[in-house]
C-alpha cells in the first residue's frame, strides 16, 4: 500500500517532469494562458454579434473547455510518450501497480488543468466583466473540479490508444477541436442536429458545462447535481476504459514483443 | 532572373513538402471548417442566417492566416530541428529570398482552406456561392495570400533568435483572427484595437475578399493589401539582415 502510494504521488511527479522536460515559461505562458485567453475573447465577440448568448455563456464554456489544454494534450503526452521516448518497456517491466503508476500521472494533469480553467475564469472576470455571485463560487469550483477531471480521463483514454496507434496526436488535436462544437462549449446543444447532440453527450464536459453556467447564473448546486453526477460518471467512464485498454495494450505489447514499436 | 528562379523552385518544393505533411494539410482544412460550422449555428440559432456566406469568406482567411502563422514559425524552428539552418544561411543565395519562398508557400496552402470551406458551406448549409464581382475576387484571393505570405515572412524575420517560435506563433493565432475582423465586425471591438487592425494584412485581405464576394468597392482594399505587403517586405529583410548577423556573431544560430 505505501509504495503504491509512493509510485503514485512520487512517482507520478518525476513521471511528468520527465515527459514534460521541455516545458518552460517561454511556452507554457502562450500556449496555456495567452492563447486560451483570446480563445475567451474571440468566442464572446463572436457570441455578441451572432445575438445567441450573453457573455457568461461564453467565458463559462470557454474557460472550462481551455482546461482541455491540459487534459487532452498532457494526459495523451503522459501515456503515449512513454512510448515515443522508448521508456515504456522499462516501465512496464517494473513490479509497481499500475493503478499507481497511472493514477499518478493524471494528478499533475488535472492541476494544470484546474490552473488554466481558473486563469480562463479570472481574465472573463478581468476583461469581460464576468462576475458571478461569491454563493456560487463553491458550486462553480466544484464543477470545473469534475470537468476537468472527466476531460483528463478523456486525455488518457487516448493516450492508451497511443500505446497501439502510429499517431495519437493527430486523433488528440481533432478531439480537442471537436470539443468546441458537440460539448456545447459555443453552441448550445439544443441548436446541434440530434446526431451531433447524442455525440455531445457522450463527451467529457458537455453536463459539466451545462451545470456551471447554471450556477453561475444562481442557480444551487442541488438543482444541477443530476448534470455533476452525470459529468462525474462519464469520467469515471473513460478513466476505466483508459485503464482497461493500457492492460490490454500492455498484455498484446509483451504477446508480440511490440511495446514500442510503430 | 536568378532572383525570380530561386523564388519559384523554393516555393514548388515548399508547396510540394507541405502538401506531403497529412497533418498540415488536414489542420489546414479542418480548423477552418470547424471554425465556419461554430460561426454558421452560432449566425442560425442567433437569426443572422444572412451572415453565412459572411462567416464562409472569414473562416477560409483565417484558415489562409493560420497556415501562414504555422508555417512562419516553423520556417526557422524545422530547419534548425533537422541541422539544415546553418547550411542554408551559409549558401550565396539571400537567406531572405529561401525564407520568403517558404512563408509564401505556406499562405499558399492556404488556398486549401478557402477551397474547402466554401465547399463546406455550399454543400452542407446550402450557401450559395454567388460571386458579385468575379475579377475582383480572383484578384483579391492571390493578393491576400501574397500579402499574408509577407507577414508570415515579417514574423519569420524577427523568430530567428527565439528559440520558442512555434509557442510564439501559435499564440498570435487568436488576437490577429479576432482584430482583423475576419468573422466580428471591427465595429464590434474596441476603438484602441483599430490602428492595429489597419496594419494587418489580415484586415483589408479579408475585406477585399468581402467586398469582391459581396459587392462594394474591393479595389482599394486590394491596394492596401498589396501595400502593406511590400512594407512588410522591407522591413522583414531589414529585420532579418539584422537578426542573422546577431546570430551569426553570437554563433547562436543554432541555437543548441
Amino acid at each position: 500500500m505505501r509504495s503504491s502510494l509512493r509510485v503514485f504521488f512520487v512517482g507520478g511527479l518525476i513521471a511528468y517532469r520527465g515527459l514534460f522536460n521541455w516545458i518552460n515559461p517561454a511556452i507554457y505562458i502562450p500556449t496555456m494562458l495567452i492563447g486560451p485567453t483570446f480563445q475567451i475573447l474571440f468566442f464572446t465577440y463572436l457570441g455578441r454579434y451572432s445575438n445567441l448568448e450573453n457573455d457568461a455563456f461564453f467565458v463559462v464554456g470557454n474557460a472550462i473547455q481551455a482546461s482541455a489544454m491540459a487534459g487532452v494534450f498532457s494526459a495523451t503526452m503522459a501515456i503515449a510518450n512513454e512510448r515515443q521516448y522508448q521508456t515504456l518497456s522499462p516501465l512496464l517491466a517494473t513490479p509497481a501497480s499500475r493503478f499507481a503508476i497511472f493514477m499518478g500521472r493524471s494528478l499533475p494533469v488535472l492541476a494544470n488543468g484546474l490552473l488554466v480553467s481558473a486563469w480562463g475564469f479570472l481574465m472573463g472576470a478581468l476583461l469581460l466583466h464576468f462576475h458571478p455571485a461569491a454563493s456560487t463560487l463553491p458550486g462553480l469550483a466544484l464543477t470545473v473540479c469534475v470537468s476537468v477531471f472527466s476531460c483528463t480521463a478523456f486525455g488518457l483514454t487516448l493516450g492508451s490508444i497511443g500505446m497501439r496507434a502510429r499517431d495519437v496526436f493527430l486523433t488528440a488535436n481533432v478531439a480537442y477541436y471537436l470539443m468546441w462544437l458537440f460539448c456545447g462549449v459555443n453552441v448550445p446543444l439544443a441548436q446541434l442536429p440530434g446526431w451531433m447532440q447524442q455525440i455531445g453527450r457522450l463527451m467529457p464536459l458537455t453536463h459539466g458545462i451545462a451545470a456551471a453556467r447554471k450556477i453561475a447564473q444562481g442557480v444551487p448546486l442541488s438543482a444541477v447535481s443530476g448534470l455533476v453526477w452525470t459529468e462525474l460518471g462519464i469520467g469515471i467512464a473513460y478513466f476505466t476504459l483508459a485503464f482497461l485498454l493500457v492492460r490490454v495494450f500492455e498484455h498484446q505489447g509483451r504477446r508480440n514483443a511490440a511495446l514500442e514499436t510503430y | 532572373m536568378s532572383v525570380f528562379r530561386l523564388l519559384w523552385t523554393s516555393w514548388r518544393f515548399h508547396i510540394k513538402s507541405l502538401t506531403l505533411s497529412w497533418f498540415f494539410v488536414l489542420t489546414t482544412v479542418f480548423m477552418p471548417v470547424l471554425v465556419a460550422t461554430i460561426a454558421y449555428y452560432m449566425f442560425q440559432a442567433g437569426q443572422r442566417p444572412g451572415t453565412l456566406f459572411y462567416a464562409s469568406l472569414g473562416a477560409a482567411v483565417y484558415g489562409i492566416w493560420s497556415a501562414t502563422l504555422f508555417g512562419s514559425g516553423g520556417a526557422i524552428q524545422w530547419q534548425r530541428w533537422q541541422g539544415t539552418l546553418e547550411v542554408v544561411v551559409a549558401t550565396p543565395a539571400p537567406f531572405s529570398l529561401i525564407l520568403l519562398a517558404s512563408t509564401l508557400a505556406t499562405s499558399t496552402i492556404g488556398l486549401y482552406s478557402l477551397a474547402s470551406t466554401l465547399v463546406w458551406g455550399r454543400l452542407v448549409f446550402g450557401i450559395p456561392l454567388q460571386i458579385d464581382q468575379p475579377l475582383a475576387f480572383v484578384v483579391a484571393v492571390p493578393a491576400t495570400i501574397l500579402g499574408l505570405g509577407l507577414l508570415g515572412f515579417l514574423f519569420a524575420s524577427t523568430f530567428i533568435l527565439y528559440r520558442h517560435a512555434n509557442a510564439l506563433s501559435n499564440m498570435l493565432e487568436w488576437p490577429v483572427l479576432l482584430i482583423s475582423g475576419m468573422l466580428v465586425p471591427l465595429a464590434l471591438l474596441p476603438a484602441w484595437s483599430h490602428p492595429i487592425s489597419w496594419m494587418l494584412a489580415t484586415t483589408w485581405g479579408v475585406q477585399a475578399i468581402r467586398q469582391a464576394a459581396l459587392g462594394g468597392t474591393p479595389w482599394p482594399d486590394i491596394a492596401m493589401t498589396l501595400a502593406l505587403g511590400a512594407v512588410y517586405l522591407v522591413l522583414g529583410v531589414v529585420s532579418l539582415r539584422n537578426f542573422e548577423r546577431l546570430a551569426r556573431r553570437d554563433a547562436t544560430l543554432s541555437l543548441t
